[in-house]
């Protein structure tokens, strides 16, 4: 029999287990609990299951943009040695992936709508007979005559995106009329192209069906509790008779948060064979036919007085997607309440155009949209002839400029000053092109980050059992984000056990529905319900104990109180067993909840060739209680080389002809290398945020991200006094206005 | 044909279009080597042949006889880690693990390198190498990680190439 502890965060939580426990592991840098598994190879990714009898797919992709298909011709590869069959389903195979918490994905082949989408799936005795029959088989099509690629051309005709979750028009005030008003204003647009999350593992699904009609698939998927009734939908069976298991998960970043085209074509060819098929992404299709970051245009209008106050700011976006989807990139989301600001227009638009799916990638909204924010944050303070610093603070807003509500934490200021002494800001020349050593021109930039704070429903089941030890089991996923340690970590703090004496299942939809990995939600969402499990185990044990709740210490594996001290194992009879629920609640409402920090970067411009190296780089951080000191880090470190690659290198670019991509591989489509990445530094300051949930936590995983890449364009511009506002920032766009050799 | 992998003489019959990545992940069983790529662009499919790091996607089985090969598993196992495996643990020199095992892989063959001398692009001199963070960073620049754990990738390496801090600072100035 298990309890469960339930909890909607309708009311602020002001005293946590977390700080009252006395095992003082939270918040420790422990190492990962699954690492010696991960650096032996014995952590088991989707592709890696060793099953009988398996069948080998490779999947097809269509070789033409928006066309209809008019017949497959699969003799020849039907005929080759090895090969078992070639199977498609023109109306159950996906179109594109499904976005991330949507309750299905789009269906249908037969009306290609973009270059690469997958089509077909070859099936046969080996990988190397697979690979060769699929490209063999000919996809015969009617090119469609009113395909749109060209986003340049067609910019024009942009549309309202449908009512959805996030509103995509906003305004308050007169933003014209603030424009022309003001003292000091900026009118400026940025660009940045599409992008790919490229994780390092392909997208691969392992189907198993057996007798009884139930699916097992092993798949590399973010939020299996929600993909499994994605999965279920597409093959039209009941969401009870679909399991996924994805215990490893080689990267997500977004990419991974709907099921993607090679889970449902393995599902239907291991059912029409009778036996397991494993399909995985070449890595050419990840680019083709998984979701991109959408390109964006990003005007940014700003009004301000002589002094420095802000009157006016507009961020009108357009991004690009396929007619039938409304997914948009929230560029404005930080713009909300970054600063304060009388008149306000926020605005998205989508381009309608038959290219690839655009949906989630790392910090969808603020990622792209603080560059263009940021940007043109530091253009004004210099047009002001304020410190870039001082600007944001004399703007800084004491209630969300447009909902009028409080903050639930908010040390945007702190990070800054912090941030300014370790980093040297004192140190910057504010006049640009003025530092040289040698060939190289050297600067300094910073920009402010934010990442808006979310929870999301989320379950867990901790058992405490007899032998002492405790079990943590939830379908929430590790995708690298530190998850198998820090739910270890907050069960072993509230119930007073060591890291190792806590195990941690995860990923398989069998456990209780978790939040996922998605949105910078799972930590504290997904360690919430844990958090509850386990106070409702303390709760059991007191009782156990014959004491007060609050007068029990649990510690090192024992029970304290009454001048008793018990080993839990003996308190927990034939085991504990407790589920912790949470959902969102009217905190979301009543407060405006954020995760924010500080970048500063240093960079080096070389005078001859242009190009742009960083050389040191500084993110101070901070987003309420850090649960693992040193996995925090690592977010922190990954999300501040994703903005070195969005400054500097990532460009996915479209073939305006027919929408194909051209680089479609890690050759071309260029992700930040060692080389490219100095020894980043990373700061936490101590934050507790009481509304966001009962640990105080906030999301981590996509702040260093945002901004990042900003502070990189700001540091070219203090280097060069070039402005670059086309994403990445290449050699070519910085050759031209470098100084005379 | 016969190779030795992880010290096992091992009897094989590839096909002659399996790379050797695909024999160890889908014959053999090693799943331990990853495949980010296929194309020699990600290096986690890094494994040691005859001690020298390679990209196992881009060569094939049958072009190995008698070969010895080195994956992750041959390595150190999770009780028994290589220092180099501890290292990683140690500075959380990964995130997702995808391309751990082929960081790893190429980290040893990389300090062999520097062992035997052998100068990279952003070496001084091409007749004495010292292991800089610069030269850990370049010579490691053929492994992805979209998890950007490189600092501490470098980090773990710089710790196992067995400098003292102050020997360290000194390579590094
Ligand atoms: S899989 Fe071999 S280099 Fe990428
Ligand atoms: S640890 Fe995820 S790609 Fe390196």
């Amino acid at each position: 029999m298990s309890t469960t502890n339930a909890l909607k965060m309708d009311k602020p939580v002001p005293d946590s287990l977390l700080d009252t426990s006395t095992q003082g592991i939270i918040g420790k840098p422990l190492d990962r609990k699954e690492g010696p598994l991960k650096v032996s190879g014995a952590a088991t990714y989707a592709a890696e299951y060793q099953i009988e009898n398996l069948a080998y797919g490779v999947l097809v992709g269509a070789p033409f943009g928006k066309g209809k298909i008019t017949g497959i011709d699969s003799d020849v590869a039907k005929a080759l040695p090895g090969v078992i069959d070639v199977v498609t389903d023109f109306d159950k195979f996906l179109t594109t992936p499904a976005q991330g918490l949507a309750p299905k994905a789009p269906q249908g082949v037969e009306n290609v709508q973009y270059f690469g989408e997958i089509v077909a799936i070859v099936l046969a005795e080996s990988f190397e007979a697979a690979r060769d029959a699929a490209q063999q088989v000919v996809i015969n099509h009617e090119a469609a005559d009113d395909g749109r690629y060209d986003f340049e051309a067609l910019k024009g005709e942009a549309e309202k995106p449908a009512k959805g979750d996030i509103p995509s028009h906003f305004s308050q005030g007169d933003l014209d009329k603030a424009m022309t008003d003001a003292p000091v204003t900026l009118d400026v647009t940025f660009t940045t192209p599409s992008q790919n999350s490229a994780a390092m593992e392909p997208h691969a699904s392992i189907a198993t069906w057996d007798d009884s009609g139930m699916l097992t698939l092993h798949g590399s998927y973010q939020m299996p509790g929600n993909d499994v009734e994605q999965l279920a939908a597409a093959l039209g069976v009941s969401k009870s008779k679909v399991r996924i298991v994805a215990r490893y998960v080689g990267g997500g970043f977004g990419s991974k948060l709907g099921i993607a085209p090679e889970s449902v074509a393995a599902a239907l060819a291991a059912k029409a064979l009778g036996r397991p098929v494993k399909a995985v992404m070449a890595r050419q299709q990840v680019f083709d036919a998984t979701v991109r970051r959408s390109n964006t245009e990003q005007r940014i209008r700003l009004a301000a007085t002589a002094d420095g106050k802000l009157t006016a700011m507009g961020h009108e976006t357009l991004t690009s997607n396929l007619p039938d989807d409304d997914y948009f990139e929230p560029t404005g989301q930080a713009t909300h309440f970054m600063y304060a600001a009388e008149n306000r227009e926020i605005n998205h638009d989508i381009v309608r155009l038959d290219w690839l799916l655009s949906g989630s990638m790392r910090a969808p909204g603020e990622a792209v949209g603080m560059l263009a924010l940021e940007g043109a944050m530091d253009e004004l303070a210099e047009k002001l002839g304020i410190d870039p610093i001082e600007f944001r603070k004399i703007n800084e807003p004491e209630m969300d400029p447009e909902k009028g509500v409080p903050h639930s934490s908010r040390e945007l200021v702190r990070c800054m000053d912090v941030g300014a002494t370790s980093f040297g800001w004192d140190k910057r020349n504010a006049t640009p092109g003025t530092r040289r050593e040698g060939e190289w021109l050297v600067g300094i930039g910073m920009a402010a980050a934010a990442r808006a704070n979310m929870l999301q429903p989320s379950e867990a089941r901790v058992t405490l059992s007899a032998t002492g030890r405790a079990t943590v089991e939830t379908d929430m996923t590790d995708i690298g984000t530190g998850t198998y340690t820090i739910l270890g970590q907050i069960a072993g703090e509230v119930l007073g056990l060591p890291l190792e004496h806590v195990d941690v299942e995860l990923g398989d939809t069998n456990f209780p529905t978790a939040a996922g990995s998605g949105g910078s939600f799972g930590a504290g969402s997904s360690g919430t319900s844990v958090y509850l499990a386990a106070e409702a185990i303390r709760e059991k044990i007191a009782k156990a104990m014959g004491v007060d709740v609050d007068a029990l210490t649990l510690k090192d594996g024992h029970a304290v109180a009454d001048n008793r001290r018990v080993p839990l194992g003996e308190l927990a009879g034939e085991g504990i067993v407790a589920i912790g629920s949470i959902k969102p609640g009217k905190q979301e409402k009543e407060k405006t909840q954020s995760s924010y920090g500080a970048h500063f970067a240093e960079v080096g411009v070389n005078a001859v060739t242009g190009e742009v190296r960083v050389r040191r780089m500084l993110g101070v951080f901070a987003a309420g209680r850090i649960l693992n000191a040193k996995t925090a880090r690592s977010q922190c470190l990954g999300g501040m080389t994703f903005g070195i690659g969005t400054a500097l290198t990532e460009d996915l670019i479209h073939d305006p002809r027919n929408g194909k991509l051209v680089n479609r591989d890690l050759a071309e489509y260029h992700l930040p290398v060692n080389a490219d990445v100095p020894q980043l530094e990373v700061e936490f300051l101590e934050e507790r945020d009481i509304h966001a949930n009962p640990m105080h936590a906030k999301g981590i995983g996509e702040l260093g991200i945002s901004g990042a890449g900003a502070a990189i364009a700001n540091a070219v511009y203090n280097a060069t006094g070039i402005r670059v506002r086309d994403y990445p920032l290449t050699l070519d766009k910085i050759l031209e206005g470098l100084p005379e050799l | 044909m016969q190779f030795t992998i992880n010290g096992e003489t091992h009897d094989v019959e590839p096909d002659i279009r399996a790379s050797l990545l695909d024999v160890l992940r889908e014959h053999v069983g090693l799943t331990g080597t990853k495949k980010g790529c296929d194309h020699g662009q990600c290096g986690a499919c890094t494994v040691l042949v005859n001690g020298r790091r390679i990209n196992s996607c881009l060569t094939l089985a049958v072009m190995h006889q008698d070969d010895d090969i080195l994956t992750i598993e041959g390595l150190g196992s999770a009780d028994n880690l290589h220092p180099m495996q501890a290292a990683f643990v140690k500075h959380d020199g990964y995130q997702c693990g995808y391309c751990t095992p082929g960081q790893i892989c190429s980290a040893v063959g990389m300090l062999d390198e520097v062992k035997k001398g052998w100068p990279s692009h952003v070496s001084d001199k091409l007749d004495s190498v010292s292991l800089s963070n610069d030269e850990i960073s370049e010579r490691m620049s053929g492994n992805l990680c979209r998890c950007s754990a490189y600092p501490n990738i470098v980090d773990a390496i710089s710790e196992v190439s067995g400098l003292t801090p102050a020997q360290k600072e000194a390579a590094d100035a």
